[in-house]
């Protein structure tokens, strides 16, 4: 096939272009041919394509996400907001973090090994990107039934991904969360969060200045991996179905990802570079474009430069190939040599492709034909944007309230909470997070199953910090607004229940087709609902990521916010587990229970959803927060009430170290009675020991800050005995801990 | 007694991380003749008598849903005496 030139798309406007197999729309075509004054060449339609899909572009939700920027809340913390690679916060003594989160779904879906490990490649890459070493991940997953044939195809091969790559790169998985439900048959979440840690003076960004500098490409050859991964992957639903000339999947090599971070951080250290970009979804496409249109805009790009591992890809091949593990950088050139020094000794493949130009246009050639022209930044940013419309959807007009079993014996206690505490949400998630190496880097202080991960960040100081990833898709599906506020709040609840002090947070945003208004409402109230909280609670966004097309025919996904909080502890010796220590200590339940089994677990159970979702009280998970925060020193345990309630929380409490508890529920002062005191899914609890000489402390600090503090027993014996019920801590793990292993092991 | 062979390779175009550190590592040794390398695995299976139709219809759904990938991978069923 002829080379498509600038000039043969000047001469021959006539040719018919596959934009509709691209993923394009009408508009947007004609929109292309109005920029550039003629008809695109086969490698801008490429480009544009790729570049104007919704998983690049954000076309659908960029009006909505713009409330991120007018409500940000004023944070001194923030030094790099969103917009870049991921956002940065300062967590004090020079040190800076940042962190970020993203989705890799569909790709999970149709390889699961393969699109989950590169899942977390990528994100690590962002993280690199900013000049950051990556120090852990965490991957919240979401799955079907647990019992669903689908699940079983999938589960195995996501979870050894994740573990494959994350344990390959040598960074501890801290946490994350494993959650079933029937709307994620046949559309997993496969989402991944990386944090990293550098000093203040070596952020980086991803810009091109400096005519003259030299364009980069460093890291793996460039192959037909995820060729149309983004625009066809990530934005089309699987009903299209037609055989790709290239397989969409991308194979990912940890061991080259960990030679490019040692690479590039050696790069950083000596300063080598002006900018940076990691190359991700999209390719060369999106990195050529983003980094030049961030820039003075000029830059010239000789493709056939690009190093290949499959001389057979043609240049719109190359432009959009989603080969792992590279990067693209912007070097002066005096710089060079000391560059290349270093890529020759960690073995990594660099070659100049291209310089920084003094106009405001990209210019791509192939073997000195010129077959991109373009100026980068209606490539990179001034995509379509749509205000898709929005239908509150009907089915919020016909939910019914829950009607659940009464809990009035002991048989009944036990039993119940046997069935909840083993069922595949609560149950322990240990054959999945086993499988995952937390330890490695020996910083870790926290992992999985406690409420958020810490590690340590400085080894003199014991600065460290805690993340916690959180949804409730049950309650955003109630109600979307709330739904969002409350997974923020229970994230900040989570990091304050460790003892880290709440201070910037990511978001991956997972829901159905935005073409659909009843979806698009959903998206629109979230994004309200976390634009809100996130100015009052006063923490900055620091960036996010949104997953749309998530469903199976007409059937979306529930509205799955996914919402990190990043927190920061000063001295991490100090840190609070989840665990129940010793025997002979209080127990307090903080905040207050109401009957709110809309949206739980128990109701789930049930095969009920419930009609409503919780109305947040910001105000009192502030001064929770607070309280937690300063009577932290009192505490011998804390555990955060969340998902199954009071009962999963002294499940997870006592079994922690095998130290039973002696509870004694009062039931009458709360609606709902012994089974919502148990069951419900009230925000704003955290069950708490103490030793009884520090009760009254904590009782003035509890005044002090008007929480609410209920005694409910005290710990000790080899048995969780719950009123008049009796059940052995061997029973309990059993029911706790072999489902997972029975369903997948 | 036959044996059915079933080979089983990436598709030419998926990432090979495993020929590529073999081919990195035979100049190392001083072996110069490669210009690159591709690693698949190679099943031996043992079948009383001359295998059936019905069997090799077996096999092939076995290599595809089992011992091969079809997502990323390739595989050829042959059968030896």
């Amino acid at each position: 096939m002829a080379l498509d030139t600038v000039a043969n798309a000047a001469a021959h406007p006539e040719v018919v272009q596959p934009w509709r197999e691209l993923g394009l729309k009408e508009d947007e075509y004609a929109r292309i041919n109005e920029i550039l004054g003629r008809r695109p060449t086969a490698s801008e339609l490429a480009m544009y394509s790729v570049m104007w899909s919704e998983h690049c572009s954000y076309k659908s939700s960029k009006v909505h996400l713009k409330q991120f920027g007018e409500k940000a809340p004023h944070s001194d913390a923030l030094l790099v907001g969103i917009g870049e690679n991921a956002g940065v916060v300062d967590i004090g003594q020079g040190y800076a973090v940042t962190f970020k989160i993203e989705s890799h779904n569909h790709p999970s879906f149709v390889e699961p090994y393969q699109g989950a490990a590169t899942g977390v490649g990528g994100i690590v890459r962002d993280i690199l990107t900013m000049g950051a070493r990556p120090i852990a991940v965490m991957d919240p997953l979401r799955f079907g039934p647990a019992d669903a044939p689908d699940t079983h195809r999938v589960l195995p091969g996501i979870v050894a991904g994740v573990g494959g790559y994350g344990n390959c790169l040598g960074l501890p998985n801290i946490g994350g969360e494993v959650v079933f439900d029937a709307t994620y048959a046949g559309n997993p979440l496969v989402n991944a969060l990386c944090v990293g840690v550098m000093r203040h003076e070596d952020i980086k960004l991803a810009t091109a200045h400096g005519t003259g500098n030299l364009v980069v490409l460093f890291g793996a050859k460039t192959g037909g991996d995820g060729i149309g991964g983004v625009s066809v992957l990530a934005s089309e639903t699987f009903a299209s179905g037609k055989a790709a000339k290239r397989p969409s999947v991308q194979v990912g090599d940890p061991f080259a990802e960990k030679v490019l971070i040692e690479c590039s951080l050696e790069i950083f250290a000596e300063d080598l570079v002006v900018g940076i970009q990691d190359l991700g979804g999209a390719g060369l496409s999106c990195a050529t474009s983003e980094l030049a249109s961030a820039g003075s805009g000029g830059m010239s790009i000789q493709l056939e430069k690009v190093p290949l591992r499959d001389p057979s890809l043609s240049p719109e091949e190359i432009l959009m190939s989603e080969s792992q593990e590279r990067m693209c950088a912007i070097i002066e050139p005096a710089k060079l040599a000391r560059f290349m020094q270093i890529c020759k000794k960690w073995d990594v493949t660099a070659t100049v492709i291209g310089e920084v130009t003094e106009g405001t246009r990209l210019e791509i050639t192939f073997n000195g034909e010129l077959i991109v022209d373009v100026p980068p930044r209606t490539v990179a940013h001034d995509g379509p944007v749509y205000n898709r419309p929005i239908a509150k959807p009907a089915y919020l007009d016909s939910l019914t309230p829950t009607s659940l079993p009464a809990v009035d014996s002991a048989d009944a206690i036990k039993s119940e909470l046997l069935k909840l505490i083993s069922s595949p949400n609560i149950a322990d998630k240990s054959w999945v997070t086993d499988q995952y190496d937390r330890y490695v880097q020996g910083n870790s202080v926290l992992a999985q199953p406690e409420d958020s991960g810490m590690v340590r960040i400085d080894e003199k100081t014991n600065l460290g910090v805690a993340i916690s990833t959180d949804a409730n898709a049950r309650w955003s599906y109630l109600d979307p607004y709330n739904g969002a506020k409350l997974a923020l709040l229970e994230s900040c609840r989570n990091i304050a229940t460790t003892g880290a002090k709440p201070l910037a947070v990511t978001n991956c945003l997972n829901f159905g087709s935005p073409e659909d208004p009843g979806v698009m409402w959903q998206f629109a109230e979230t994004v309200r609902g976390l634009a809100d909280i996130c100015l009052e609670m006063g923490l900055p966004v620091t960036g996010g990521n949104v997953s749309f097309y998530n469903q199976t025919g007409s059937v979306a996904i529930l509205p799955t916010p996914v919402i990190g909080v990043l927190g920061v502890i000063q001295d991490v010796t100090t840190r609070t587990k989840m665990g129940i220590p010793a025997a002979g200590l209080q127990i307090f339940q903080l905040g207050n229970t109401a009957d709110n089994f809309s949206g739980s677990e128990w109701a789930h159970l049930y095969g009920q959803m419930g009609d409503h979702a919780p109305t947040p009280d910001i105000a009192a998970e502030v001064r929770l927060i607070n309280l937690l925060l300063e009577a932290q020193p009192l505490f011998e345990s804390a555990h955060d009430l969340s998902d199954g309630g009071l009962a999963a929380a002294l499940t997870e409490a006592t079994l922690r170290n095998g130290v039973g508890a002696t509870i004694s529920l009062p039931g009458e002062y709360i609606p709902g009675g012994v089974a919502a005191a148990l069951f419900s899914e009230t925000p704003g609890r955290v069950l708490i020991t103490v030793d009884p000489k520090n009760h009254e402390a904590l009782a003035t600090l509890a005044t002090k800050y008007e929480v609410p503090m209920h005694e409910l027993g005290i710990t000790g014996g080899d048995s969780l005995v719950i009123n008049e019920a009796v059940i052995p801590l061997t029973e309990l793990r059993t029911a706790h801990t072999e489902t997972l292993p029975r369903l997948f092991g | 007694m036959a044996t059915i062979v079933v080979e089983v390779m990436l598709k030419p175009e998926i990432l090979d991380p495993q020929g590529q550190a073999v081919a990195a590592a035979l100049p190392r040794l001083g072996f110069t003749f490669a210009k690159a390398v591709r690693q698949g695995k190679r099943f031996e299976i043992e079948v009383e008598g001359t295998p059936t139709a019905a069997q090799l219809a077996d096999i092939e759904k076995a290599a595809e849903t089992l011992l091969s990938n079809p997502v990323i991978e390739t595989y050829l069923v042959k059968v030896e005496a």
